[in-house]
């Protein structure tokens, strides 16, 4: 535990030092500001419920760019080491391979959260210091728009993690991280929506679009925050969507936990059998 | 006898190349010992399997009575390892660098100053590692590897980019360390420099361990000449075979100098005779066969065994 947090401190302390946590946290809460008051700017300041408007506008942006900040920074975990001679070092020390791929899971999770949380939480601040009346309810909509925002990056962290122990080079571990980002984030979606209107509702049951959602983790994000609130999702149009949806909150949560903790688990196997 | 790193009929394969082929030696306590060879002769690769990094193809590995690939930690916290070409994340300086290796083998805080003064790295010591130069990253990866007073170092061609001062001292160390009963594994391609430091030279050939053995032991088995270099007056470089008798093997070089490769019977005569009252000879030097030539000689015998 001890070689885990150690290496977790100085993944931290790494982050600090090259700048990752200043521009990650300076990108969030810029986009996330300018969000929340150019975003407001259709419902007006009488609209009793600004921070569901937030909510759904932000975690739109997080679905881009959550992923893309978590690829970027897990992509290189391992390989870039290795390329870079720092791993053949590490390794030698008493310390085990599962502990390093943890160690920086913590590390680089912590970054991320710590971004999102300060981030999105200057939005949510500067709302309430404008006089905006918010209740409870979308307060709690909120942290666990955060929360699921940070499991969301722990899951691409994850999956960077595992491409990065599978690949030789860096370039292309790059060009993976890449290219799963299109494919969950853009491509996806695009595709699931073809489908569904090539289709017309013949073949394709609920059931089977449900396990099309959960096996992307963008999208279990997606519904999760879109649908979770009556007041968020009447704002997001996904109302008729979520009446429609048969799928919970926990099942989606579960769906993204699993894709943090298979990707990280293939990782951490890929890496122990790697020779240096 | 068992000695802090025991190698019993290590194979390694990486594909269809064999980088280390049935190599046996154990290296005992308070000895430094010159890991030799070309690049590709299987020297880092027996380092890191030393360290666990890969696991050998066939054979045993024990190192301070743990087998390093089994995922047992504890000899590796009393084992120092010095790779070739070492490189450090340049974020953080050199004192965070070292501190976190400290913490990992569970050295207290406050070793980390007294080594980086020891390398000679004090005044860089809150600079970021990648303003070092590769003559300060070097210092910094011997910093690292010193700490937790280590039983066992491996050091991969420790001395490439030290200067000269730098390397007298790096010796130093080493030889400190393995007076307090430190096993010292150093590799080379400055044969000249291991050869005052080595007790014992390894000589490796495309995985194949060569020779092994003290350097007077490898000058035995080899039976190379000596050169011996006699200065002659004038009159006596007109007869030499007068005086010096019938040896075959010699030159003039330099104009006074007569150069006579003695093969290790005829030494004493040789010199005898060169010394004698009457002979023409000023000066005299003898040369025994260093390191670089017997390593070209176990070489190129084991080239032609093939």
């Amino acid at each position: 535990m001890r070689n885990i947090l150690i290496v977790a401190r100085k993944e931290i302390q790494e982050g600090l030092r090259n700048r990752w946590v200043l521009a990650t946290t300076l990108l969030l809460a810029g986009l996330a500001l300018s969000l929340t008051f150019l975003g407001s700017a259709p419902t007006g300041t009488v609209g009793v419920r600004a921070l569901d408007v937030v909510i759904v506008s932000l975690s739109s942006l997080t679905i881009f760019l959550v992923p893309l900040i978590a690829l970027l920074i897990s992509h290189d975990a391992i390989v870039g080491e290795m390329e870079r001679g720092t791993m053949l070092l590490l390794l030698s020390y008493p310390v085990g391979r599962w502990q390093v791929l943890l160690g920086k899971f913590i590390g680089h999770l912590s970054i991320l959260a710590f971004a999102t949380l300060l981030g999105y939480g200057a939005a949510a601040g500067a709302l309430a210091a404008t006089g905006a009346e918010i209740d409870a309810e979308s307060w709690i909509a909120f942290a666990s728009m955060i929360g699921s925002s940070i499991l969301l990056g722990a899951a691409f962290i994850a999956v960077g993690y595992l491409v990065s122990a599978l690949v030789r080079e860096r370039g292309t571990a790059g060009g993976i991280a890449v290219g799963i980002w299109l494919v969950f984030v853009l491509i996806y979606d695009m595709a699931l929506l073809g489908m569904l209107v090539v289709d017309q509702g013949r073949t394709l049951s609920g059931g089977f679009l449900n396990a099309l959602l959960l096996l992307n983790p963008a999208d279990a994000y997606r519904l999760f925050n879109l649908t979770g609130t009556a007041g968020v999702s009447a704002f997001s149009g996904m109302a008729g969507v979520a009446q429609t949806a048969t799928l919970g909150p926990y099942p989606l949560l579960a769906a993204l936990a699993a894709w943090t903790l298979v990707p990280l688990g293939l990782a951490a196997l890929a890496f122990s059998r790697r020779e240096l | 006898m068992t000695g802090t790193v025991e190698i019993r009929n290590v194979v390694k394969r990486f594909g269809k190349v064999e980088a280390v082929r049935d190599v046996s030696f154990s290296l005992p306590e308070g000895e430094t010992v010159a890991l030799v060879g070309h690049n590709g002769a299987g020297k880092t690769t027996l380092m890191k399997l030393m360290l666990g990094l890969i696991r050998p193809t066939g054979g045993s590995i024990k190192v301070l009575g743990d087998d390093p690939a089994a995922g047992q930690f504890e000899a590796r916290r009393r084992l120092g390892y010095l790779p070739e070409n070492v490189s450090f994340n340049t974020a953080l300086t050199g004192h965070e660098t070292l501190a976190f290796y400290a913490r990992l083998k569970r050295e207290p805080g406050k070793s980390v100053a007294p080594l980086l003064e020891r390398v000679g790295l004090t005044h860089a010591a809150s600079r970021r590692v990648g303003t070092y130069s590769k003559g300060m990253r070097q210092r910094l990866g011997l910093a690292q590897a010193l700490l937790g007073e280590p039983r066992v170092l491996l050091l991969d061609e420790p001395t490439t980019g030290l200067d000269p001062a730098l390397r007298q001292s790096f010796y130093e160390i080493v030889e400190e360390l393995r007076g307090r009963g430190a096993t010292v594994l150093l590799s080379s391609h400055a044969l000249t420099e291991i050869e005052e430091r080595a007790g014992r030279v390894l000589i490796m050939n495309r995985g194949i361990k060569v020779a092994d053995g003290t350097l007077d032991e490898l000058r035995r088995i080899a039976r190379l000449p000596t050169r011996i270099r006699l200065k002659v007056t004038d009159a006596g470089l007109t007869n030499v075979p007068n005086w010096l008798g019938p040896v075959e093997g010699w030159r003039r070089v330099n104009g006074h100098m007569v150069e006579i490769d003695a093969s290790p019977e005829r030494k004493i005569e040789v010199l005898r005779r060169a010394t004698d009252e009457g002979a023409p000879v000023e000066d005299l030097d003898v040369v025994p066969p260093t390191l670089d030539e017997l390593y070209a000689h176990f070489l190129l015998s084991q080239e032609t065994a093939r």
